[in-house]
């Protein structure tokens, strides 16, 4: 049509940093203030999806960049799609010297709306006109079929998909975004769609159409007619003797489409029973005019039974097909991929400030990046129910108030992450540079979110914490804890018999409470709260024992500490499946002894750690050190590894936060296999900002201590509130 | 195409003719009884449902107790008709968004006394109707669709239709109070939106009362009534074969002998769709705001037209195919992979895209592409109707097809085209005017 989208795939690469062990073999002691492993950091190559959008008439310029970019490379074939893809088939082979393989288009359309579908959170969205924002966005279904897609772009094409690779071209129309665009140039002068769809915002349609009261007089509303339906779109603009305003008559245009195109929808959703009906192409593009309308008119004829969807990427669909069909002897179906906040622009806004100039300039050149995560991910088997589970605690796209709260906070956090970031590369020399592109990068992303909550789909803590990985990882800062985080777990690692002695000579119900009030103390050091990142920073002493000291008194703030004790007493789990949160003491001295008591009850532990480093979480790496040091200096520990009643395993995931539907695929075999009865999530990110409501089908033990006064204000108490929740399913 | 140029300069004769006729107010002496008749059965209004575009379905519509009886015509029986027949003169109204359409009933049979009897209002009026053809600067009446020699009521006489654009109304009211008309103590039968929107000015200025009727009862009853009329001698019902063919294409006859189940399509200023299952069982199932008004509509915009004639005649000398994009120009042929020829539509208006090609075209390309647009859509959206409901005959009418033959034939040929053959699309002759035939019908309680 006319728009080209370019979907490319490279090979990132970055620094990620690596911790190894020492090699002890020779020293059977070690030396006060060696650290417990060492830090390198390396070059690493990932790959990543490059999905770029541009007007046609840049098809040149693009050519030129994918020139440039395809240095090096060993590509011979170019897939490309839509009507274009004939139309620009020779200018493509002299200029890049590459075979264009042209795809068909509605596959592509379709492999691409699976592709998103399934690989991007909260891509599918309802548009509702008069809540702040508009936006609604969908949790991952995983079952996406069958639905109805709806292609909006010169013309109009509808597909029935009810596989993977199985669908059907059921209909289309001709009159489409080409319609808007071709009849409002002409009816307006005015060339630009995106300056069309300005024109249409501003009209009345009412000095143009025909409405029902226009017809029928004051009598609609005894006959209970809505005066405001139209009767006869540009119904008053046949007379000779009339002026009528641009404005006005591209808003006519509009409605006159966009009903026309709901209305068709309806129709072939109807015939084949269907009730979701996602719509894409360039006419919906992000634009809210034309959602509002498609919407309206999807509601109106089919009385509310047909679900008007839309995708953050609709435009990108045909090009990611595209690009998978290419790649189908690497089949990316196989992974899994997750969107890279600091490489994607944003979902298009709604605020009626922006312009067209700034419309028309993020509608001629967009991104979206799509990073392959090394692992196919998966839902957490455990899930009561997987369609209906939403990871986040609370939604701040909807709950202005907090979001304003956590955007502000995560403002104030942003001058300690760029010092922890300079700090954490002491020997190179632009780190501070880097580290002032990072702090730029995440500031503009925070004010566009004020701007946009909507704009990487639903707005959460635990989304703004990831947009904050992605961006240090974009300027190479790939994991500015690790020095502290290899302190800490020296220091921890050196208090760990001590700890174990004391709990040891506890009698047994003193010291269930004491492992508890442990996992909670470690709780406290988390780099990511910045109440205690200053504790920290100010007095690196800060210890152990004064943590337990801070923690509040019980009855916790959430307390069902006494249930808890109860089923201790009852006959041990089967196997537990524990997230680990923060490195040094709180999995060392909170997190170890507690699977220490566990695996002595004869239970089963699988202990998940991030698969890569955010903030001062502990990652699988680093766990497995740890582990190995502890296995040293406890027998318990050492032989539940050795037989594998204690498993080290990787969640797939590199946040703070959880998500519990995209799990490691290798952590939800092995919960399967073990058969896993217990879940213990520790930590404010992944018990707190996610999962507090989610609901399994076996026990689980959340637990956090509330960091964040303002959080802690909200759910009913004050700093370092403990959190303290034992979940029964209901039989 | 034989779109045929209407828009020729019209005789005025009605200004003189209206001047004429404003003695008569003597009580109408048709009836031995002399009395008006009973008010009319007033349909609830709240029954009505919209038959303008964009409104949604209306349920299943049953009337019980409709009126039957045999023909055969006893002594007794031609005096109950007397009886009940209501005074002359017989109107039906169908005031519609763009065109009032008036269907007028000449009795031929009048006898010397009945003459003598008759008022003389009422006598201009006939006069004045029958022997002009044009009203005002823009009432017409379509003398080829006269039919003649018909009875009703057990009258004889002839059926005139005649059509005046509704932003006229109010000069028409004016001439019913100029001519007297509430003197004749008539009803007026009118359906369509303006019967509500005009109710107070006709009460007011001109003193008449409107009975006012649901326009998609009249619709329905209209169409049957005519089609089983016929027209003067020939079948009212047609269709086209090979459509897409100039040298081969053909109107022929159909016989509409099972008439249902039906899907009727009126396409006036916007478009209602009625699925009709029997005389008095039918539903609204949709309605599309794209209609002959938009057509008309955007036509002005584009073109600076002024008539729908004009707009018609443009378009048949325009060529869509540089306005619109097509299959093939965007895959330089037949899209295979869905089996959509090269020759389809992909875009309508898509090379206005363009502003190389928005120079080139011609406003006569510009209204044929308005054409074929609109219609497309309507055959596209009939003809998912028609399989939601399981229907297969499509019967179109409505004023938006008056001397348009080029949205007939494309009509006939895009809905066998993309049904394969299984729908088959129909016309009829008198295709605007069965709302006002409907209401005339009520005047005359005929079922």
């Amino acid at each position: 049509g006319s728009l080209t989208k370019l979907a490319y795939y490279s090979t990132v690469q970055h620094k990620v940093a690596k911790v190894r062990s020492f090699d002890h073999s020779g020293k059977d002691t070690e030396r006060e203030h060696e650290p417990p492993y060492e830090i390198s950091v390396q070059e690493e190559i990932t790959a990543r999806l490059h999905f770029i959008k541009f007007e046609n008439t840049y098809i040149e310029a693009c050519l030129d960049f994918i020139k440039d970019h395809l240095v090096n490379t060993e590509t011979k074939v170019i897939q490309a799609t839509g009507g274009g893809a004939y139309k620009f088939k020779d200018l493509i082979e002299e200029k890049l010297r590459l075979k264009v393989d042209k795809e068909d288009v509605m596959t592509c359309l379709i492999k691409g709306c699976n592709f998103v579908l399934k690989n991007i959170p909260h891509e599918a969205f309802v548009y509702q006109k008069d809540s702040d924002p508009e936006f609604r966005f969908q949790t991952n279904h995983p079952h996406i079929f069958p639905y109805l897609l709806v292609n909006i772009g010169s013309g109009v094409s509808i597909v029935k998909v009810e596989t993977e690779d199985r669908f059907e071209w059921v209909g289309g129309s001709s009159i489409g975004g080409g319609t808007f665009w071709g009849l409002g140039a002409l009816l307006t002068k005015t060339k630009k769609f995106d300056e069309l769809l300005h024109l249409a915002s501003r009209g009345q349609h009412s000095n143009v159409d025909m409405l029902v009261r226009d017809v029928y007089g004051g009598a609609h509303q005894t006959l209970g007619l809505s005066g405001n339906l139209i009767a006869s779109s540009f119904g008053k603009s046949a007379t000779a003797d009339q002026e009528f305003s641009k404005e006005d008559m591209a808003k006519s245009l509009l409605h006159m489409i966009s009903n026309d195109i709901g209305q068709l929808a309806c129709l072939h959703a109807r015939l084949h029973s269907l009730d979701r009906v996602y719509f894409g192409g360039f006419f919906i593009r992000g634009h809210p005019v034309t959602m509002r309308t498609i919407t309206y008119s999807i509601n109106f004829f089919s009385k509310g039974e047909v679900q008007a969807l839309f995708l953050r990427h609709e435009g990108y669909l045909g090009a990611i097909g595209a690009f998978l069909k290419g790649a189908e002897q690497d089949n990316p179906n196989q992974y899994s991929w997750g969107e890279n906040y600091a490489g994607s622009s944003g979902l298009m806004s709604a605020s009626p400030e922006l312009g067209p100039a700034q419309r028309a300039r993020s509608g001629t050149f967009d991104l979206l990046e799509m990073d392959r995560l090394e692992r196919p991910l998966v839902n957490l088997p455990l899930l009561l129910d997987p369609p209906s589970y939403v990871p986040d605690t609370v939604d701040l796209t909807d709950d202005a108030l907090a979001r304003k709260y956590w955007l502000t906070c995560f403002e104030e956090a942003l001058d300690g992450v760029v010092k922890r970031a300079v700090a954490s590369q002491p020997d190179s020399v632009d780190a501070a540079e880097r580290a002032e592109k990072f702090r730029q990068k995440y500031w503009n992303k925070l004010q566009t979110l004020r701007q946009q909550p909507f704009a990487y789909g639903t707005l959460t803590v635990r989304s703004l914490l990831d947009t904050r990985e992605h961006c240090l990882n974009e300027f190479n800062f790939p994991d500015p804890y690790s020095k502290v985080k290899q302190r800490e777990n020296g220091v921890a690692l050196r208090c760990f018999p001590g700890v174990v002695r004391s709990l040891d000579a506890l009698g047994w119900e003193e010291r269930q409470l004491a492992l508890v009030k442990g996992l909670l103390a470690g709780n406290v050091f988390d780099w990511g709260a910045k109440a205690v990142s200053d504790v920290l920073e100010s007095n690196p002493y800060f210890g152990f024992e004064e943590a337990k000291r801070k923690l509040q008194e019980r009855p916790w703030l959430v307390d069902s500490y006494s249930e808890w004790l109860q089923r201790l007493k009852g006959p041990p789990h089967k196997c537990a499946l524990i997230f680990a949160d923060n490195s040094g003491i709180d999995i060392i001295l909170g997190v170890f002894p507690f699977v220490r008591e566990l695996l002595l009850r004869g239970t089963e532990v699988i202990l998940a750690c991030n698969s890569g480093p955010a903030l001062n979480d502990v990652t699988h790496s680093e766990s497995l050190i740890v582990a190995e040091r502890i296995a040293g200096m406890d027998p318990v520990v050492h032989s539940a590894l050795r037989e594998e009643r204690l498993l080290l395993v990787q969640t797939g995931s590199s946040s703070p936060c959880l998500d519990l539907s995209r799990l490691d695929k290798g952590l939800a075999a092995l919960v399967r296999e073990r058969g896993a009865d217990l879940v213990v999530i520790e930590g404010m990110g992944r018990a707190v900002h996610t999962n507090y409501h989610a609901a399994l089908r076996c026990e689980s033990l959340k637990l956090a201590v509330i960091k964040n006064a303002w959080l802690a204000e909200r759910l009913g108490g004050r700093l370092f509130s403990v959190i303290f929740k034992y979940e029964v399913p209901a039989e | 195409m034989g779109a045929g140029r209407l828009g020729a300069p019209m005789e005025r004769h009605g200004r003189a003719s209206a001047t004429s006729l404003s003695s008569a107010g003597e009580q109408a002496a048709g009836d031995p009884e002399g009395r008006r008749q009973e008010p009319l059965r007033r349909r609830a209004s709240s029954a009505s449902v919209p038959a303008v575009g964009a409104s949604a379905e209306g349920t299943r519509r049953d009337r019980l107790g409709s009126y039957s009886g045999p023909t055969s015509v006893s002594r007794q029986r031609v005096e109950s008709l007397r009886k009940k027949r209501p005074l002359f003169p017989w109107f039906g109204l169908d005031i519609g968004g763009t065109l009032v359409k008036l269907v007028y009933f000449e009795p031929k049979d009048i006898t010397a006394e009945e003459e003598e009897e008759e008022v003389e209002s009422l006598k201009s009026i006939r006069k004045y109707l029958t022997s002009n053809v044009a009203y005002g600067s823009t009432g017409i009446r379509d003398v080829h669709l006269e039919l003649k020699d018909l009875t009703l009521c057990g009258r004889k006489g002839n059926l005139h239709f005649i059509r005046f654009p509704t932003h006229d109304m109010p000069a028409f009211i004016q001439m019913g109070r100029d001519k007297n008309f509430s003197s004749l103590h008539t009803v007026f039968c009118a359906t369509g939106g303006g019967a509500y929107k005009f109710e107070q000015d006709f009460l007011t200025i001109g003193d008449l009362q409107l009975c006012k009727l649901d326009e998609l009862d009249c619709l329905i009853k209209g169409i049957l009534y005519i089609d089983s009329v016929g027209f003067n001698g020939r079948s009212q019902c047609y269709y086209f074969e090979n459509p897409a063919d100039s040298e081969k294409c053909q109107k022929l006859p159909f016989d509409l002998k099972n008439p249902y189940p039906l899907l009727l399509v009126n396409i006036g200023s916007g478009v209602s769709i009625l699925a009709v299952y029997s005389k008095d069982n039918y539903k609204r199932v949709t309605g599309t705001s794209l209609g002959g008004g938009t057509f008309f509509g955007l036509c002005c915009l584009l073109t600076g037209c002024t008539t729908f004639e004009e707009a018609l005649e443009m378009a048949s000398r325009g060529d869509s195919t540089k306005v619109d994009k097509l299959v093939r120009d965007i895959y330089g042929g037949d899209y295979e992979r869905f089996g959509l020829p090269g020759w389809a539509v992909a875009s309508s208006f898509g090379n206005m895209m363009s502003k190389e090609k928005r120079e080139a075209v011609s406003k006569e390309d510009l209204a044929r592409a308005t054409l074929i647009t609109i219609t497309n859509n309507i055959g596209s959206i009939a003809r998912m109707c028609a399989l939601n409901e399981n229907i297969n005959q499509v019967v179109f009418v409505g004023n938006f097809l008056r001397i348009n033959t080029i949205a007939m034939r494309l009509l006939a040929y895009a809905l066998d085209y993309w049904s394969k053959g299984q729908l088959k699309a129909l016309f009829s002759e008198h295709e605007g005017y069965f709302g006002a035939v409907g209401a005339l019908l009520e005047l005359l309680k005929i079922p």
